[in-house]
């Protein structure tokens, strides 16, 4: 027992933010762990934590915009190792171009040691494939921006539920062709104006056809190319909020945007099953960070940043588009919200404009 | 094989003396068994030329492999434009020009490009300039062939145009399409399918089975091999049938040269293995530079004159006759053109008088045929 007391209170002595409730008598503000006088259970809050969330569930919302034929729901699948993209669940899955931009979404609840967490994957058909694409990319401003009304509205609402159900997207993949030139005027128009109002992600898709230093020089021109259309991509620079953070950003922005190969196939290679595809001179395995970089966009979207990617729609994109919102129902005076609200919450508008 | 091959050796049967019968054979031989030889004497000193145009989006791979058929560096000195300055680009036409040497047989290449086909964001009629490229020189071949000096006729006319397939899709996009319909009445398109190495051979053959069938749903006329003559070989028929299986070719392009199995061949180095652009496991190189270069050039061009430059003509000349009428010139001078079309009613009289003569020459025939028995 009394090794254990001792453990615990080396942990204890790393906590240094100052306690509520002391706050006359201290004058530094800061209560050292050796203060303390027994292990008070703070750290407990954590496992609370924990244990409510698994409860309730994660819910991440990804978009996937590209042209036809980029392997994009091969990708989604090969990222979350089920069948979730919209090709696998359609019955009958025809592949055809698609004469308008339209959104579809799919949704899943895919569970892993006890955490659930539902998926929903919006996919853009049609998106980039006529030969005239002007303007292809406002279905899509638009659809995020609806995500943004609807939580807003119930954000604003009186009655308003314990969980916002949240259809806001997270992250938007865009899918690049692997040309090995420069970003083309579309893949521009896009992420300039997407770039604004949601995190995104530019992968390069189909990198098996680019060897190693054209991948490189590709990646560079791209980089160049989006500082000079100042555009800002994932993780935005601005938004690191501590040193060992902008660490770790600078360290994924020097590889975007990541050369992706996305498979559903398994193949044997020196006695291991692997993810791969079989061609006639090799297998890429797309696991294998020396073929290809799907396994650095996975820790990024799943494994390190995906608390990341929602924090930063909740608090940056989503509060950007709420404060444009709110100005305008300001100036358009009281009485001409555009805000419908349910009855009995004009008060509330009222209290909301004049923030 | 090649057919001037199969030729020359019908010239050395001919001149070889062998059995007596064939001598007697000799001396009823005429000798214009060697006209063949002759032109091709002829035509090896005075030299070929071909126009050829590669159309795609940019990214494809058009300038490595147009290197690579050619063995040759023709795009040294390119500098790719940036997003910001292509926005704003327009589709133009390149040309370059080189001449090649082999075994002394000269070649002058004329490669057109068409950079910033089917970049911007709006591709509407995207392909209009290159279609007005090709009628400008059928124009010109025009013009010259009617004028008085026909000695040395320039001839710009594109003969073979590639148009190159993203593999990134699932099969014909909308602008292929249209472009294909735009151009295969004007020049023979070849449909590549570029990049194939990202493409499983599984998934090569889905594509390519995709594109046959799309292109034959939407009536396009791509290039077809002339048919093989019954009496060839049964290996050259095979050989023939082989290769209208497997259009679209499938090609990779490279510039480099990689060390694989111990040669030094062209390739692609990757962590995962090396492509071999002249491996014919790997892609369809080797058979499109042998369609290209070794067996149908000399056709390619022969349907570029025979057909997609008659097409033209005769619609040149439908229009300029049909002007002519509706300005109804009564006195015109000597004309260059040839006569109006002939009203329905000589037209039938015409055929009336053919059928007479073919009449009286089957009777002919007939007692010919009856003095030869009355003979015997």
């Amino acid at each position: 027992m009394e090794e254990e007391m001792e453990v615990m209170e080396e942990r204890v002595v790393e906590i240094e933010h100052p306690l509520p409730c002391l706050s006359e008598s201290d004058t530094q503000g800061i209560i050292k762990g050796r203060d303390l006088f027994g292990y008070v259970g703070i750290e407990a809050v954590l496992d609370q934590m924990r244990r409510k969330t698994m409860k309730a569930g994660f819910e991440f919302n990804i978009m996937v915009v590209g042209q036809s034929g980029l392997g994009k729901s091969t990708l989604v699948n090969t990222l979350f190792k089920s069948k979730v993209s919209r090709k696998s669940c359609t019955p009958n899955y025809e592949e055809k171009i698609s004469k308008t931009v339209h959104l579809q979404s799919v949704s899943h609840i895919i569970e892993e040691k006890g955490v659930k967490m539902k998926l929903t994957v919006i996919d853009t058909p049609g998106f980039g494939d006529q030969i005239n694409n002007e303007n292809c990319w406002e279905p899509i401003v638009k659809y995020v921006n609806e995500q943004y009304e609807k939580y807003l509205k119930e954000e604003l609402n009186v009655n308003r539920k314990r969980r916002i159900p949240d259809t806001r997207v997270h992250c938007c993949v865009y899918f690049l062709p692997a040309t090995g030139h420069w970003l083309r005027p579309i893949d521009v128009e896009f992420m300039r104006r997407l770039g604004k109002i949601v995190s995104i992600v530019p992968v390069i898709a189909k990198a098996d056809t680019l060897t190693l230093e054209e991948r490189l020089e590709f990646k560079q021109r791209i980089r160049q190319d989006l500082q000079a259309n100042g555009i800002r991509v994932y993780p935005q620079k601005e938004y690191d909020e501590d040193a060992e953070d902008r660490i770790l950003n600078d360290k994924i922005r020097e590889n975007i945007p990541f050369a992706v190969v996305g498979t559903d196939k398994e193949h044997q290679v020196n006695g291991n099953k692997v993810l791969g595809r079989k061609t006639k001179w090799g297998i890429i395995e797309v696991e294998n960070v020396a073929h290809c970089e799907f396994a650095l966009l996975r820790d990024l979207l799943i494994r390190s940043h995906l608390q990341d990617l929602k924090d930063v729609t909740h608090d940056i994109h989503y509060e950007t588009y709420r404060v444009k919102r709110l100005n305008e129902s300001n100036a358009n005076g009281l009485a001409l919200s555009p805000l419908t609200l349910e009855n009995g919450t004009l008060e509330k508008s009222d209290a909301e404009s004049h923030l | 094989m090649d057919t001037m091959m199969l030729q020359e050796k019908l010239v050395e049967k001919l001149l070889c003396p062998r059995t007596r019968t064939t001598r007697q054979k000799d001396k009823q031989y005429v000798g214009f068994a060697t006209l063949p030889n002759q032109v091709h004497r002829k035509s090896v000193k005075k030299g070929f030329d071909f126009t050829l145009m590669v159309a795609g989006e940019s990214g494809l791979g058009k300038s490595t492999l147009v290197n690579s058929l050619f063995l040759t560096d023709l795009y040294k000195d390119r500098k790719l434009l940036n997003a910001e300055e292509r926005i704003n680009q327009t589709v133009e036409i390149t040309k370059h020009t080189v001449d090649i040497e082999e075994k002394g047989v000269k070649l002058k290449l004329t490669i057109v490009d068409t950079p910033g086909f089917g970049d911007a964001v709006n591709n509407n009629e995207c392909w209009k300039p290159i279609t007005d490229y090709i009628d400008q020189q059928f124009e010109q071949y025009f013009r010259d062939e009617s004028g008085l000096n026909r000695k040395n006729i320039l001839d710009n006319r594109v003969h073979c145009c590639l148009y190159f397939i993203p593999p990134f899709g699932h099969g014909l996009r909308p602008v292929d399409v249209e472009f294909m319909k735009a151009l295969h009445e004007k020049v023979n398109i070849v449909p590549l399918i570029s990049k194939a190495d990202c493409l499983t051979p599984n998934e090569v053959k889905k594509l390519k089975d995709r594109v046959r069938d799309e292109i034959e749903r939407f009536g396009i006329k791509v290039y077809q091999f002339p048919e093989c003559d019954s009496d060839e070989e049964e290996e050259f028929k095979q050989m023939d049938k082989e290769l209208k299986e497997c259009t679209p070719f499938a090609v990779i392009g490279s510039n480099t040269v990689v060390e694989a199995r111990g040669q030094r061949v062209r390739g692609r180095l990757y962590p995962w293995g090396i492509v071999e652009v002249e491996n014919q496991s790997h892609c369809d190189f080797v058979k499109l530079r042998n369609i290209l270069i070794r067996s149908h050039m000399h056709d390619l061009k022969d349907v570029t004159c025979d057909v997609h430059y008659e097409n033209y003509r005769a619609l040149c000349i439908q229009e300029m006759t049909s002007k002519l009428a509706q300005d109804n010139r009564t006195d015109s001078p000597l004309p260059i053109l040839p006569l109006p079309t002939p009203d329905v009613e000589t037209e039938r009289l015409i055929k009336m008088k053919d059928e007479e003569l073919k009449r009286m020459q089957e009777m002919l025939e007939k007692m010919q045929q009856q003095m030869h028995e009355k003979d015997q």
